[in-house]
């Protein structure tokens, strides 16, 4: 007669919890998150294409981005794009075996996220100062 | 003694990994659009910022115009590839139940097509006037 057995009570491997966060350990989720919110900023390409055809839809897609909201949806947007392609640049790097050392590593995910903020604020700059755009 | 179960090697079997056959096939494109999403984000960044405080007359010549036009689909479909592996990452990590699952992996194929498209059938206008 067969009897289906209940599964052994078997230890589960540590998870997140048991460890001390680590940088590069934040580093790996945000990495994940920027991804996740990047996937959902198409939606912002999307509309900014086809709004550009006519005056009176690039006139409300502009209306929205210069408004507060607008600009801190586009200033987060840029920081998660900057941010996911920093952190693209660290994952490759890895790939190839490369910058694995306990220094070099925590040097990358220092450099990613000084780097990704760095380059948001010199853009936004440019944009602002330079360029006299959103408007 | 015991017999080998089969005589192909290691790498043969990890190159054809899975039921599928295609064990790697999601790594592989995962890294081949983000090493093109380098250089198609930084043109695409220079093209926005060039963009910016322009009326809509000159974002839409300039975004229809061929080189730019080319760069932005480039950057479209390499991004829209990119997004929906990576998206199918995620669900696959955190979603067990089978049927929330499939619904989520059915939906982000849809979402990345169809906002890939939109995309394209925006620049389309832009570029031929339709």
């Amino acid at each position: 007669m067969a009897e289906t057995r209940a599964p052994a009570e078997r230890p589960l491997s540590p998870h997140l919890q048991i460890y001390r966060p680590m940088l590069t350990m934040m580093m790996s989720i945000v990495h994940r998150i920027t991804g996740f919110g990047n996937y959902f900023g198409i939606l912002l390409l999307a509309w900014w294409l086809n709004a550009a055809a006519s005056p009176g839809a690039y006139a409300r897609f502009q209306w929205f981005a210069g408004s507060l909201i607008g600009r801190l949806i586009l200033f987060g947007y840029t920081w998660s794009v900057i941010h996911h392609m920093l952190g693209g640049v660290r994952h490759l790097i890895w790939d190839t075996g490369r910058g694995m050392g306990p220094q070099e590593r925590e040097w990358l995910v220092a450099a990613n996220l000084i780097g990704s903020i760095a380059i948001t604020l010199i853009l936004w700059i440019i944009g602002l100062l330079f360029m006299g755009g959103p408007q | 003694m015991s017999e080998p179960k089969h005589m192909r090697t290691a790498l043969a079997r990890v190159r054809g990994a899975g039921s599928a056959r295609s064990g790697t096939k999601h790594f592989w494109y995962q890294r081949l659009t983000a090493v093109a999403n380098i250089p198609l984000t930084i043109a695409v960044i220079v093209i926005m910022i060039t963009l910016l405080g322009r009326n809509q007359a000159a974002v839409a010549q300039i975004l229809g115009s061929p080189a730019v036009a080319i760069i932005m689909l480039l950057f479209i479909g390499s991004t829209v590839f990119h997004m929906k592996i990576g998206m199918q990452v995620i669900i696959e990590d955190y979603l067990h139940d089978e049927s929330a699952r499939l619904t989520l992996l059915m939906a982000n194929t849809f979402f990345a097509v169809a906002a890939g498209l939109a995309s394209v059938y925006g620049l389309m206008k832009l570029s031929f006037g339709l």
